[in-house]
């Protein structure tokens, strides 16, 4: 117990220590750069300076207590359905988010499938599924909405797809290393077993597979919420970290667009933890390795 | 069979047992880096249904080869290899044997017993039946307290056993095995000699057999097939004159004595080629 409770306090301090060593550089670089647009004597103090710095309405650098602060109040004091709640932004940008991901895990275990099994889909695919990340979500993103949306698609499902276009490649790289990573002699035993295709992949290749998964689908977690917020910016969408974040900026409230993106950073870290259960779920059930 | 048959089935091999294995000039060859290697040359090898032929020979000499050959791992290059009368495939496709790798080969995402299921569940045996099973062949190797650990919970000769029981467990009328107590302790190697020698009596089966251990291969075996290196080769095959009765004091008699020294001077003819 004592060994448990070191241990996470050991694990708890260097983050603590950067968390502050960051707060405090923060707090100092608002008063440079919002001095300029202060409109104060030459006679005032360091003090008065950094107070004004730290407390301007729509300042170019947010000190984090306002960020904590605009947080704070959009959260508690919005209805749950208000558009000024961050909270609602934020599931309306997990669900398009979450949506992708299915469609991520559909298709690039699909794919991988399909990789491993097939020589010529192992030649003729790869390359493209490579090919595809290399263009930028920034340039695809406006096409895919605008196309969808002549097909009278609106919504979820235009976010959902970028999501699932960004989050679909760590899957299928993962998975088609696991699938080709039983050994020689785990196959052998199959082949003695005269066992059919189909119990080779259930009851090997897959479950093999389980352990190349997860680390794939924490990278895919991250890139649909990007996919999903990025999707989100150039559809002239009313709800959504994503519009939330271009409304900020549009109307240079950086203490709203701070906030938004801090919404986001959480939101992420909060579906980390979520595969990071599922994950030691997964480990418990198969005795502790995976 | 009339009953002149039978009496002669019961002395020496004879016509009427079935040969299990028939290897007639059978060839391996590997092709590594431009470089043939000769892994088994003109084998020649007939073992009837209840035999218990134990392969001797120095590292390198084929006896993996041999095996995998007999289970359709490995394609021979030359020679015919006939199972229970078919094709090295057909036998296997009709789940003709159980293999013991040299190694464990366990699932490690499985727990003890779920691995000794596995052939059980791919070969479509009901749950009742197959939890019964793990539970005999485990107790038979002496794991039936460890049915609900996972492999990386086990010492290495514990993995073997492991593997052991996952073969027996289907009831093959063949078992081929490949160095099976390599890992284990001499006390817990004797003991599951033992219990192989009387699961081989009491069932009647065909065991090929893989050691480097020639007081064991002489204790468990009908026949010794001793073999040589560089090409890999069969150089003597010793009928063992013990009777089918056995327990470990036998391994002071002269008898027993007389076998070892002879596939001791086997094994050093086989050395002293190179
Ligand atoms: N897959 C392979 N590719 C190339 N050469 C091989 C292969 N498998 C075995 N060999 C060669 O065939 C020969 C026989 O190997 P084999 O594994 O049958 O030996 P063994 O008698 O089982 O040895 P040990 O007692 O060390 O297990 C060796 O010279 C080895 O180098
Ligand atoms: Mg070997």
């Amino acid at each position: 117990m004592i060994d448990v409770a070191r241990g996470s306090a050991a694990r708890i301090l260097p983050v603590v220590t950067v968390l502050g060593i960051l707060t405090v550089f923060w707090y100092v670089m608002a008063i440079p750069l919002n001095a300029p647009r202060l409109d104060l004597d030459e006679t005032a103090g360091l003090s008065t300076l950094a107070r004004a710095a730290w407390s301007m309405d729509r300042p170019i650098l947010p000190a984090p207590h306002q960020i904590a602060g605009e947080l704070w109040s959009s959260v508690l004091f919005h209805p749950l359905t208000s558009s000024r709640n961050l909270l609602y932004h934020a599931w309306v940008t997990l669900s398009a988010a979450l949506a992708g991901l299915a469609i991520a895990l559909a298709l690039g275990i699909a794919l991988a499938v399909g990789i491993v099994y097939l020589r010529t889909l192992d030649r003729s695919l790869m390359p493209w599924v490579i090919a595809s990340q290399t263009v930028p979500v920034l340039a695809i993103a406006p096409m895919v909405v605008v196309v969808l949306g002549n097909l009278g698609i609106t919504g979820l499902l235009p976010k959902a797809a970028i999501a699932g276009y960004l989050a679909f490649f760590p899957i299928t790289v993962g998975m088609v290393t696991g699938l080709r990573a039983a050994d020689p002699l785990q196959l052998d035993l199959m082949r003695t077993y005269s066992a059919a295709p189909l119990a080779v992949f259930t009851k090997l290749r897959w479950p093999m597979s389980l352990a190349f998964l997860f680390p794939g689908l924490r990278v895919a977690v991250a890139l649909a919420l990007v996919g999903a917020i990025v999707a989100e910016l150039p559809t002239g969408a009313q709800a959504g970290l994503g519009a939330r974040l271009l409304t900020g900026s549009y109307y240079g409230q950086t203490i709203q667009l701070w906030a938004t993106l801090v919404m986001a950073a959480l939101l992420s870290i909060v579906a980390l933890l979520v595969v990071g259960a599922v994950e030691r779920a997964v480990l418990h059930a198969r005795g502790g390795r995976l | 069979m009339d009953e002149a048959a039978v009496l002669a089935s019961e002395t020496v091999p004879s016509p009427s047992v079935p040969v299990v294995v028939e290897a007639r000039g059978l060839n391996v060859a590997f092709e590594a880096d431009g470089q043939r290697v000769n892994a088994l040359t003109g084998v020649d090898l007939t073992i009837s249904r209840g035999d218990f032929v134990s392969l001797i020979g120095p590292s390198g000499c084929g006896k993996t080869t041999l095996l995998r050959a007999i289970a359709d791992l490995q394609t021979p290059s030359g020679g015919t290899l006939t199972v229970n009368g078919m094709t090295p495939t057909e036998a296997r496709q009709a789940r003709a044997y159980g293999y013991v790798f040299q190694a464990p080969a366990l699932y490690p995402w499985r727990s003890v017993a779920r691995n000794v299921m596995l052939p059980l569940e791919i070969m479509g045996m009901s749950r009742s039946e197959r939890a019964a099973r793990a539970d005999r062949y485990l107790r038979l190797v002496g794991l039936g307290d460890f049915a609900r650990k996972f492999p990386w919970q086990l010492s290495g000769g514990m993995q073997q056993r492991v593997s052991i029981a996952r073969a027996l467990c289907f009831e093959p009328t063949l078992l081929l095995m490949d160095e099976p107590f390599g890992a284990l302790d001499e006390i817990t190697r004797d003991g599951l000699n033992v219990h192989l020698h009387e699961l081989w009596r009491r069932t009647g089966m065909t065991v090929v057999f893989v050691t480097h251990s020639i007081p064991e291969a002489a204790f468990l075996s009908t026949r010794i097939v001793v073999m040589s290196a560089r090409p890999g080769r069969i150089i003597d095959v010793i009928e063992n004159p013990l009777g089918a009765t056995r327990e470990l004091g036998i391994r002071e008699s002269a008898e027993f004595l007389a076998v070892a020294h002879r596939v001791r001077e086997g094994l050093r003819a086989g050395h002293s080629y190179d």
